[in-house]
């Protein structure tokens, strides 16, 4: 059947058909899709994991049993899976085994915006890079069977704009894949040096002959072009700029595997052209690999290192026209992205901000405490570390700051890599406050259920881990509760805690106010007789709060009656339409 | 044929999403090769959104860039004159009138532009604008603002009225199609 699909999800088909059993990912922008709507197929079990590792080892068990398995991360969570990775490159799969990482250029919702290419060179594992919806289906298809022909998982890369482009699709039939029952085998699965020392030489002929592949394989082609003073060597959402500039004005190496490399095809293309330019998004990977067999090209010297590429950028690099428009002289104010109105973390920062807290904070809608009006929000680094990071803080400035500052964390995050942390301060002891901003989901990639939550990943009620007395198995025996639109007691909590002489964790617990079984209140509105125009209310930089004429106004159609902002008013000026939403 | 660009910008949850599924349904349908190209995670938090719709013959790069677009479709005024610079010199603007200020301007750190239809209209572009969320409500919800939009760039296409309705069917859920079908006539008939 022909129809549109998200990348992500034409990659989710390509795993059904491919006849793939088990999934198991953690969320992250741009690859969550691909489970979520692998979970609409009956067919394949899938789960959200803790984390990236615990999903990556989670798949490499399912094919170390004998079936088909996925996992997908963004390009930081290949980080946290990088242990496994390096090492399943040495014992190898039973089934195949295909690990789905999506890269951030311009960092859209991202912390950073590095090249995952590299991992595939230093795992020594071949990398899979579509460009398009219609190869995001087939690549996964094929990376099965690379994977289970040269005995490795298989990365199959996305990125930004092919993760989330809906392009073309042609589906096919699921086919099961061939069985491959479990069989002991200690000294292929059992990675200890004498073993491990037997399978390096293995790994490295592996990549021998996946490069003699590379040469002859379709992923890679080259399309001819009628002007050879140029020769495009380029992959992913690269080519398609190509394309829409150059057409088929100048021939294209398109690579749909981007390691190894057809060393062969490569020298062959780039001596059949007077100029080998290499148009690649981040890092100059193929042309370190051109300049590496000695081959002249063109690449990071005149393409950028940082950002998203475009097809007005590529034409204005290759010295061809590109399109230009007409801006208004008028400055226009970004929007940035803000906490929703009624979004629960805005009491517990507007709290922190108050009391002029050291927060230390980490990855999650929450990250948005560090934007103005709040501001309270000083570090950011990558998932768990701000429970790591506030230990390490106290360790080196003692009692200074142990009574102002806080570490705040989500509960998704907290199970994803926070626990760890907080094992490290329950059992070195530093007089550390962790907040937990329970929002009962895992929120900025869009809703999905964690250890926490009670739910699994097609909404089943499932286990549920409960993060008080996790806390105290920890050993924390200051552990509360309290509620983040509760202003007072939210106060009274932090002030509490910073004082006690030891550590303490609290969790602050409202579900996000944007999920479906929240029951909103009526929205507020402003008693324009009893407002002075003082603007307390602002200081909680909440989008449905505005000054209109010297006095506040809230806007009906973002306002869910959270009363927040009427806790700051002294005036009593906040009061409610009475209609439910 | 040339390919053609439709740009759908606005403010994150203000429903772009739906807008370019049914356009990616109905020209798909009419036989187009068809690329869509939204923007997920953090940006949707009411920061600025912006979806490509990109449709012809075969259609290579998912985004639109600079001077490209044919047209933009805008739920917002200040949405529509910050993607001013990628209409063609020629392209089309169809925009609701509605105004949602930016943390900027609620703050107070930067001022919305006044008279933005005149001023983009100044540059030599066309522009359509309509108060969409009065429609919107007209037709019993202000979420339709999608589809009202969507029911005046109708306008603008040589296309059967049956093509937006069977799309329309196929994207909307069936309890709000009535409300759906009036919002978009109240758009196209504007």
């Amino acid at each position: 059947m022909r129809q549109l699909m998200l990348g992500n999800a034409a990659v989710a088909r390509g795993l059904y058909e491919a006849g793939c059993a088990v999934v198991s990912s953690y969320p992250g922008t741009p690859s969550t899709e691909i489970t979520e709507e692998a979970a609409k197929y009956d067919e394949i079990y899938c789960e959200w994991a803790p984390n990236e590792k615990v999903a990556m080892e989670t798949a490499f068990g399912a094919s170390l049993a004998g079936k088909r398995s996925f996992c997908g991360m963004k390009h930081v969570g290949l980080n946290v899976a990088a242990d496994p990775l390096f090492t399943v490159s040495y014992t190898g799969v039973n089934a195949g085994m295909v690990i789905a990482v999506a890269d951030d250029a311009g960092m859209h919702s991202s912390q950073n915006e590095q090249d995952s290419r590299h991992y595939a060179r230093s795992a020594k594992l071949p990398m899979l890079e579509p460009s398009d919806s219609a190869e995001g289906r087939e690549f996964a298809i094929k990376a099965y069977e690379i994977s289970e022909a040269f005995d490795c998982p298989v990365l199959l890369k996305m990125c930004t704009r092919i993760a989330h482009s809906q392009s073309v699709v042609e589906t096919g039939e699921r086919v099961d894949a061939p069985a491959r029952p479990y069989q002991k085998n200690i000294g292929k699965y059992v990675m200890m040096p004498g073993n491990a020392i037997r399978r390096h030489p293995l790994v490295e002929e592996r990549m021998r002959k996946l490069s003699e592949f590379a040469e002859t394989s379709d992923l890679n082609r080259v399309e001819p072009g009628r002007e050879t003073a140029v020769g495009i060597l380029t992959s992913s959402t690269c080519y398609q700029y190509v394309k829409e500039v150059c057409g088929d004005r100048y021939p294209v190496l398109k690579l749909g595997m981007v390691w190894p490399l057809p060393e062969k095809k490569i020298r062959a293309f780039a001596e059949s052209v007077d100029s080998l330019v290499v148009v690649e998004e981040l890092d100059g990977f193929l042309e370190t690999y051109c300049r590496e067999i000695g081959l002249a090209c063109v690449g990071k010297e005149k393409f950028p290192l940082l950002g998203e590429y475009s097809q007005n950028l590529v034409a204005e690099k290759l010295g061809l026209s590109a399109h230009s428009g007409q801006a208004l002289q008028d400055t226009i104010p970004p929007r940035p992205p803000v906490m929703c109105a009624g979004c629960p973390h805005r009491g517990l920062f507007y709290t922190l901000s108050k009391l002029k807290c050291t927060v230390l904070g980490d990855i999650g809608c929450y990250t948005l405490g560090a934007v103005a009006p709040l501001s309270a929000m000083e570090m950011t680094l990558c998932m768990g570390a701000s429970v790591s990071a506030i230990h390490g803080f106290n360790k080196a400035l003692g009692a200074d700051s142990e009574h102002k500052t806080v570490a705040v964390i989500g509960d998704s995050t907290f199970m994803h890599s926070g626990m760890t942390g907080l094992a490290n301060i329950a059992y070195n002891q530093s007089n550390s406050t962790v907040i937990i901003l329970d929002n009962s989901i895992t929120g900025m990639t869009g809703h999905q259920q964690n250890p926490t939550t009670g739910y699994n990943i097609k909404g089943d009620p499932a286990g549920k881990i409960d993060l008080e007395s996790l806390c105290r198995a920890m050993g924390f025996r200051r552990v509360r509760v309290t509620d983040p639109y509760d202003l007072a007691a939210t106060e009274q909590a932090v002030k509490e805690e910073l004082a006690a002489g030891e550590p303490s964790v609290i969790i602050s617990r409202r579900p996000c106010a944007l999920l479906k079984y929240v029951k909103h209140k009526a929205p507020l509105k402003v008693n324009t007789e009893k407002c002075v125009g003082c603007k307390s209310c602002m200081k909680i930089g909440c989008p449905a709060i505005s000054i209109k004429g010297g006095k506040a106004c809230v806007d009906a159609t973002l306002c869910v009656g959270c009363g927040v902002c009427s806790q700051l008013c002294k005036f009593g000026a906040f009061e409610s339409t009475g209609k439910e939403a | 044929m040339e390919t053609k660009n439709i740009m759908i910008v606005g403010v994150g949850g203000q429903g772009s999403l739906l807008a370019s599924k049914l356009l990616g349904h109905l020209l798909l349908g009419q036989g187009y090769d068809v690329k869509v190209s939204e923007v997920h995670g953090m940006s949707q938090r009411g920061g600025s959104v912006v979806t490509y719709v990109r449709y012809g013959d075969r259609v290579h790069s998912p985004v639109i860039d600079k001077g490209e677009a044919d047209f933009i479709v805008s739920f917002e005024l200040l949405e529509a004159a910050r993607w001013l610079s990628y209409l063609k010199p020629d392209g089309q603007i169809v925009t609701s009138t509605q105004r949602i200020d930016p943390m900027p301007v609620i703050t107070g750190a930067a001022a919305y532009p006044e008279s933005l239809v005149e001023k983009m209209r100044a540059t030599g572009a066309k522009v359509d604008a309509l108060d969409c969320l009065a429609l919107a409500e007209e037709a019993g919800s202000s979420k339709a603002v999608n589809i009202v939009l969507m029911g005046r760039l109708s306008h603008y296409f040589d296309l059967p009225e049956t093509a937006w309705e069977a799309s329309l069917e196929a994207m909307v859920p069936a309890k709000f199609l009535e409300l759906n079908r009036k919002a978009f006539a109240l758009g196209k008939n504007a």
